[in-house]
């Protein structure tokens, strides 16, 4: 393992290089969703060139895009979109899933039993399936994405959250907070959630690619973000026409998703350990 | 001739994850001779299965053998390739682990799992390797010897499993056995066995041995000699005679004064009050799904009374299995009883402890065991001792902090422990964590659950010490639980021996451990192991209980 033996050692934790990396870049996406409007060369909407499917140039670098809109312009805009919802739709899965998954497990019963149930009922629908249906039946618009993927993507969480729970549950402090007479909200929030919180932001990375790409495949279908706002999803969708030609156009938005996607996956695997050691 | 095992000014270290190197053995000399058996002894953290692990050319993770010599049979096995290791592993070096559960594979039949060194090293063939299994398994007092081998792992006892292991180690013919702790996670009335079967194989077949134990009554029972160690130096060597009769070494000393039982004894009699402060009759409880007749499937408790009074302690003893650990978890109601009744100063209590009132929780605390498990290892101590100070009394802020500061100057802790995490400290200050977690509630009563059974024997007594003056502070009274009869016989006034669910003997402290009535607490009392070399031979052989 690749091992940084300067800047975070200070800190008490060990970093690896992958790790750095990766967080770098999932630090430019974010950095980018948040300022990016402000550094379009052109509105996203504006017809600059006249050719559509332009090369990368040195007045658009990114060539441009079917109607001959300037590409980096519509990347810039199209990170807002895609990082905000799944990031949006991460926290309401993973947030209500941990909830309920730590509740299960320490309520028991018959709670735990029809809520896992339903859970796995909801967890047994084919996700891509399923948002099309529901985006299809409601019509989609921002807060309706949000929460059809965050429905798609809790029963997951939730599975996960319950089973560290369980094990949780059982260790002899908890039994000693039940002994002492306390309630259940006091035990998941003071005794349970402290002893998962790493495997859960692993799981938070994990489940935010997945929604990316459900939400980019979405998109592709038509049925995400609509017109004229596009994410990076829609961006490929909408240029596809420009593959046979190899267009940057097609090619950009795909290499976002990818980098976004993977940067975060090595992210979390690679998160800073803490060194137990102290005595440095 | 020369020794078998020529151990010279070894040094081990280890590397901490923040690069610190760490030096846990300090230059240690050790000779063993052929068919000799050398005794490690010492505390947790003292070196002792290190040692051991370097006499197979083997370091834990991250440790390394930075310095000194290790001659086996006269070759050297520090300088040794791994690969050499690995050949001279099983055949002329063998180890014995402490927990043979862990040891053995659960899906394959116990037979296979004990041939497989001579099939790795190719020492004979098949059917005359499991010849000779089954022919260990009768030296080392194993029932049914020609068909065990057949089982798997789960359809065997604990210490039957210990002896398995044994065997397997010793199919290769081994110059030297290493045995790690074996007996320390089993019963004294199985350990009694299974030492006795070691003892008789070893001396057959003329074997050098390395016995590491924390436990000096157990060590004298089978070793020549004695090492003591301590924090990766050797502190004393000696035959076994010399260390428990003529120790020279001042560590030595201290370790044989805590193995010394201490007879209980109460400052000032009280006369018991009419009424007791914690009382239980006719208990029924257990696990699993409540049957037909009201009771659960598996029923762990049955009809248990018993009564503590005022300022008194009782002890509860017994094997594991007994049900003396459920005992307490029904007075704690965190088991809910299915028959019979708890009394808390006369009051009737609620079977469940959630539907039991603040102040009745209050006044019956629980400490469990392991202290590891019983903390939250994400909470500083200032919040764990802190939350019930706040829970039952209401205290916050500047009060709270400096109750909490009160309750670490009661066990002992120094005060600027408040901002620890319990991993980043020993094994007995967490345990005085533990234990001034439950102080905090103010509480009358305190179920002990094996609190001294993790610790080494000189923190055991410490911990003990500490329980008995907190009793005269404090006007507490303590239910014991534990399988050690020296502990138990320390502290408490009462005993009451449990087996399999129920209470099979009651005894006062003056009556211990001569006055047991029942055969199984007279069998339970005679299998304490006892500093005198001799103990072994002369214990009668446990009949059939």
């Amino acid at each position: 393992m690749a091992v940084s033996p300067l800047s975070m050692r200070r800190l008490g934790y060990h970093v690896t290089w992958t790790g750095i990396l990766a967080a770098l870049i999932v630090l430019f996406w974010a950095v980018i969703a948040i300022i990016g409007p402000s550094l379009m060369p052109h509105d996203p909407g504006e017809i600059v060139d006249f050719d559509y499917f332009g090369p990368m140039s040195k007045a658009l670098w990114f060539g441009s895009d079917y109607l001959g809109r300037d590409m980096v312009s519509r990347i810039l805009m199209g990170a807002r979109y895609t990082v905000g919802i799944s990031l949006a739709a991460v926290c309401l899965a993973c947030a209500s899933g941990a909830l309920l998954g730590m509740t299960a497990a320490v309520t028991g019963g018959w709670f735990d039993t029809l809520l896992s149930r339903f859970l796995d009922a909801l967890n047994s629908i084919p996700s891509k399936l399923f948002g099309l249906v529901m985006v299809a039946a409601v019509g989609s618009s921002i807060p309706v994405l949000i929460l059809v993927l965050a429905v798609i993507y809790t029963p997951g969480s939730y599975r996960f959250a319950r089973a560290l729970a369980v094990n949780i549950n059982t260790m002899d402090y908890v039994t000693v907070a039940r002994a002492r007479g306390e309630r259940t909200p006091y035990l998941i929030l003071h005794e349970i959630l402290p002893n998962m919180t790493g495997p859960v932001l692993a799981d938070i990375g994990l489940r935010f690619v997945f929604i990316v790409l459900l939400l980019s495949g979405l998109s592709f279908l038509g049925l995400g973000v609509q017109p004229p706002y596009a994410d990076w999803g829609s961006l490929v969708r909408e240029n596809i026409g420009g593959l046979p030609f190899g267009a940057p156009a097609v090619i950009i938005p795909s290499l976002a998703i990818a980098s976004l996607t993977i940067s975060v996956n090595l992210l979390i695997d690679n998160l800073p350990v803490k060194i137990r050691d102290r005595s440095a | 001739m020369p020794n078998l095992v020529e151990i010279r000014d070894l040094r081990i270290e280890a590397t901490s994850d923040a690069g610190n190197k760490l030096q846990i053995i300090k230059g240690v000399d050790l000779d063993i001779a052929a068919g000799e058996i050398v005794a490690l002894i010492g505390e947790s953290g003292s070196g002792k299965t290190t040692i051991a692990l370097s006499l197979m050319g083997h370091t834990r993770r991250g440790c390394a053998i930075t310095g000194g010599a290790i001659r086996l049979d006269g070759r050297d096995v520090v300088g040794m390739t791994e690969r050499q290791r690995a050949a001279l592993r099983g055949t002329e070096v063998a180890y014995v682990p402490q927990s043979a559960a862990a040891a053995f594979n659960p899906a394959v039949r116990l037979i296979d799992q004990v041939v497989e060194v001579t099939r790795i090293h190719r020492l004979m063939p098949m059917a005359e390797a499991r010849k000779k299994a089954i022919e260990l398994f009768r030296a080392l007092a194993l029932p049914d010897p020609d068909t065990i081998g057949q089982r798997y792992p789960h359809q065997v006892s604990g210490g039957q499993l210990q002896r398995l292991s044994a065997a397997m180690a010793l199919i290769g013919g081994p110059k030297l056995v290493i045995f790690d702790e074996p007996t320390t996670a089993l019963d004294v009335t199985t350990q009694i066995e299974v030492l006795r079967a070691f003892k008789s194989v070893m001396k057959a077949g003329g074997m050098a041995g390395v016995y590491v134990s924390h436990d000096l009554a157990v060590v004298a029972q089978i070793a020549d000699r004695i090492v003591v160690l301590k924090g990766g130096e050797v502190q004393e060597t000696g035959t076994t005679e010399q260390i428990l009769h003529a120790p020279a070494d001042a560590y030595t000393r201290e370790l044989l004064s805590a193995f010394e039982p201490v007879a209980f004894a109460r400052a000032q009699d009280i006369a018991p009050a009419r009424v007791p402060v914690l009382e239980m009759s006719h208990v029924f409880a257990g696990y699993g799904p409540i049957g037909p007749d009201r009771m659960p499937h598996k029923l762990v408790l049955r009809d248990v009374s018993c009564r503590l009074d005022r300022g008194r302690n009782l002890g509860v003893i017994g094997e594991s299995g007994s049900g003396k650990s459920t005992l307490a978890r029904a007075m704690a109601g965190l088991l809910p009883p299915a028959g019979g009744k708890v009394l808390l100063d006369g009051a009737l209590l609620e079977p469940a402890a959630h539907q039991r009132s603040k102040e009745e929780l209050r006044r019956l605390q629980i400490v469990f065991q392991l202290a590891d498990t019983a903390l939250n290892p994400q909470r500083a101590i200032g919040d764990i001792l802190g939350r019930p100070l706040g829970f039952y009394h209401g205290l916050r802020g500047g009060a709270k902090q400096a109750r909490v500061a009160e309750l670490l100057d009661m066990v002992r802790l120094p005060r600027s422990m408040i901002h620890r995490l319990p991993g980043e400290l020993s094994g007995g200050q967490k345990q005085r964590v533990n234990l001034a977690r439950a102080l905090a509630a103010n509480p009358e009563v305190i179920l002990c659950d094996e609190v001294t059974s993790a610790l080494d024997t000189v923190v055991a007594a410490a911990v003990i010490e500490l329980l008995k003056e907190l009793q005269r502070e404090l006007d507490l009274s303590y239910v014991f639980i534990s399988h050690d009869l020296s502990t138990v016989q320390a502290i408490c006034d009462e005993v009451m021996v449990m087996s399999q669910g129920e209470v099979v003997d009651t005894l006062r402290a003056d009556q211990l451990p001569d006055g047991a009535r029942h055969p199984y607490s007279r069998l339970l009392f005679s299998s304490v192991p006892q500093l005198d070399p001799g103990w072994l031979d002369r214990v009668p052989l446990r009949a059939g209980v």
